[in-house]
């Protein structure tokens, strides 16, 4: 059906934008494998330097529990008023559902500046809440988006057969809607994952203290402290994008088609 | 990145609640813990923003109450207008750039059938993946005087042309537009991809048998077909450049001079690092207001088709 220069021109094009998506990641793997920048032989050794240098070992810490945190306080609490919007009649929904669509649409950049001076005053910033909690919030927001959507696509009748059996709404959820609702969890747990490990401002402006600081933050300072170390910052970069690179990896088929069957649906 | 990463919901009709099912107060405490938290942490601060945003304020002494006057500063203080117009060019390499370049794309790579596709899928969305924080880092060796920007302009005889990108007035906002691209394309060319992909075969080959070409069936078929699709990809990349703060922190922290700063980044140097909180809050505000008005505006062209 299709002739044989159009293949080739496909291909041509394919290439094309391959390597234009690879080149920087190939540029920064290629310098964190490099020769170190005192001269020595480098390679896999840089990852460890660039980990003692950084000071990673804490900064990849806050991230990891950060990150478990808001993943899984987050999750359960959009999986809880995500069943009630999407298979019960929740009083005030009219309002309180489009409430959580607005959170879809505020910017960090506005609630950041009075989240900083409120906690504040409630000596809330430079701990771990004040970093966890407004990230939670925002999850939630797309996290009750997304389970509502997927709890109004299970039959009613299999609600109906559960209260039948006599299960109360609760084990209804945990043990009839979520187990086969596991590709459309999966996805939100990978999103609410990949926003909270590279999220940047709210972790800049939280944070003060070196020891709250999370991965991406790390980077940050890394890089305005070491201008001229080209090779250690490459291998710092690399040591904080490979957690959400790799779950991608993993799970990318299955990430991929549960995020565009969400995007549209029609 | 994608805050946003949504549409309007399925619209399946909703599940009705039998005769035995819970009760509203039931049902309510299933929303309550995660209604707190987002109110507190999300609608309140939305609140307080709206409301710092009518003082003048240090951020420690006494703020002054100034109406609207922070609103006023936006549309006439310099270096506002400046960093609202610089969105503007972002928004070409952000959405504009990676939206034409995807459909392009898409359209070619879903029709053909290809192999390697499904590497290819992985490949393009990998720069979605990678915190904005590494991808300046990796950017700013690319465009680095001795980076391999300027390597490979030598490459092609262009080693005249070669500077140090993020330094230079003139180019600086462009090269981060450029980035801006690279993260954006794949995003748009799977999200399109995914549309066209539920184009029904037939119109195609009817297209063919009327002795469409490629290009005819592109416009004639493709293009209509994906509307949805399109709305929901630049909506998404819209607002992503609206948003740039940590690329600019990372790449050029606003300069030369504020060539390159933008909205988000004026919001973190006023509240944190200039002391005017109450115009901070405007600007974020105001941020909050458009991207607003955006989502409506795709939100209403997409259901009137």
């Amino acid at each position: 059906m299709i002739s044989r220069t159009e293949r080739s021109a496909n291909y041509a094009i394919l290439l094309l934008f391959a390597v234009f998506a690879l080149w920087p990641i190939l540029t920064i793997l290629a310098g964190a494998l490099g020769p170190d920048d005192a001269g020595g032989p480098g390679g896999l050794a840089n990852f460890p330097a660039a980990w003692a240098e950084g000071r990673f070992g804490g900064s990849m810490l806050t991230s990891v529990a950060v990150s478990g945190f808001v993943v899984v306080v987050a999750g359960v609490l959009s999986i809880m008023a995500g069943y009630a919007f999407g298979t019960m009649r929740v009083p005030g929904a009219a309002v309180l559902f489009p409430l959580f669509l607005l959170g879809l649409m505020v910017p960090t950049e506005v609630i950041v500046v009075p989240l900083y001076f409120d906690l504040r005053t409630f000596g809330l910033t430079n701990t771990f809440w004040g970093i966890a909690l407004p990230q939670v919030a925002q999850s939630v927001a797309f996290g009750t988006f997304w389970m509502r959507a997927y709890f109004r696509s299970r039959p009613p009748s299999l609600i109906e057969a559960g209260r039948l059996d006599g299960a109360g709404s609760w084990r209804i959820l945990w043990q009839i809607l979520v187990p086969p609702g596991r590709p459309a969890i999966v996805t939100m747990v990978v999103l609410t994952f990949m926003w909270t490990w590279n999220e940047f401002l709210i972790p800049l402006v939280m944070a003060t203290d070196e020891s709250l600081r999370t991965a991406p933050l790390g980077l940050a300072f890394f890089q305005g402290q070491y201008t001229s170390g080209l090779t250690l910052l490459a291998a710092a970069a690399v040591i904080v994008a490979a957690p959400v690179v790799v779950v991608y990896l993993f799970l990318q088929r299955h990430f991929i088609r549960g995020m565009l069957e969400g995007a549209v649906r029609e | 990145m994608a805050d946003t990463l949504v549409a309007e919901p399925a619209t399946t009709a909703p599940a009705r609640r039998g005769r035995l099912g819970p009760s509203p107060w039931h049902a309510l405490a299933y929303v309550a813990p995660a209604l707190v938290v987002y109110a507190t942490f999300v609608l309140y601060p939305l609140g307080r923003a709206v409301h710092l945003s009518l003082f003048e304020w240090d951020g420690l002494t006494l703020a002054t109450f100034v109406g609207l006057g922070n609103y006023v500063e936006v549309l006439t203080d310099a270096d506002l207008r400046a960093a609202f117009g610089h969105t503007l060019v972002l928004i070409v390499f952000f959405a504009l750039l990676p939206t034409a370049i995807g459909l392009v794309l898409a359209a070619l790579l879903t029709r053909a059938r290809l192999r390697g596709l499904p590497f290819f899928r992985t490949v393009v969305f990998l720069p979605q993946v990678v915190a904005m924080v590494v991808v300046g880092v990796a950017w700013r060796q690319l465009y680095a005087p001795d980076g391999s920007v300027n390597d490979l302009l030598s490459l092609v005889g262009l080693g005249g042309v070669a500077r140090a990108w993020l330094g230079d007035p003139t180019f600086a906002l462009p090269a981060v537009g450029v980035i801006g691209t690279w993260v954006q394309t794949g995003l748009v060319t799977l999200l399109l991809m995914a549309g066209i992909s539920r184009i029904p075969d037939q119109l195609y080959e009817a297209a063919r048998l009327d002795g469409a070409g490629p290009v005819r069936e592109f416009f004639a078929i493709t293009l209509p077909s994906v509307r949805a699709e399109l709305a929901v990809a630049l909506t998404l990349t819209v607002i992503a450049a609206l948003k740039t703060f940590d690329l600019i922190y990372i790449t050029t922290g606003g300069g030369p001079g504020n060539r390159t700063s933008v909205p988000s980044y004026e919001v973190y140097n006023r509240a944190f690092r200039l002391g005017e909180v109450g115009s901070a809050a405007a600007v974020g505000v105001t941020l909050t207001v458009i991207i607003f008005v955006i989502n409506l505006a795709v939100a209403w062209i997409g259901e009137r088709r």
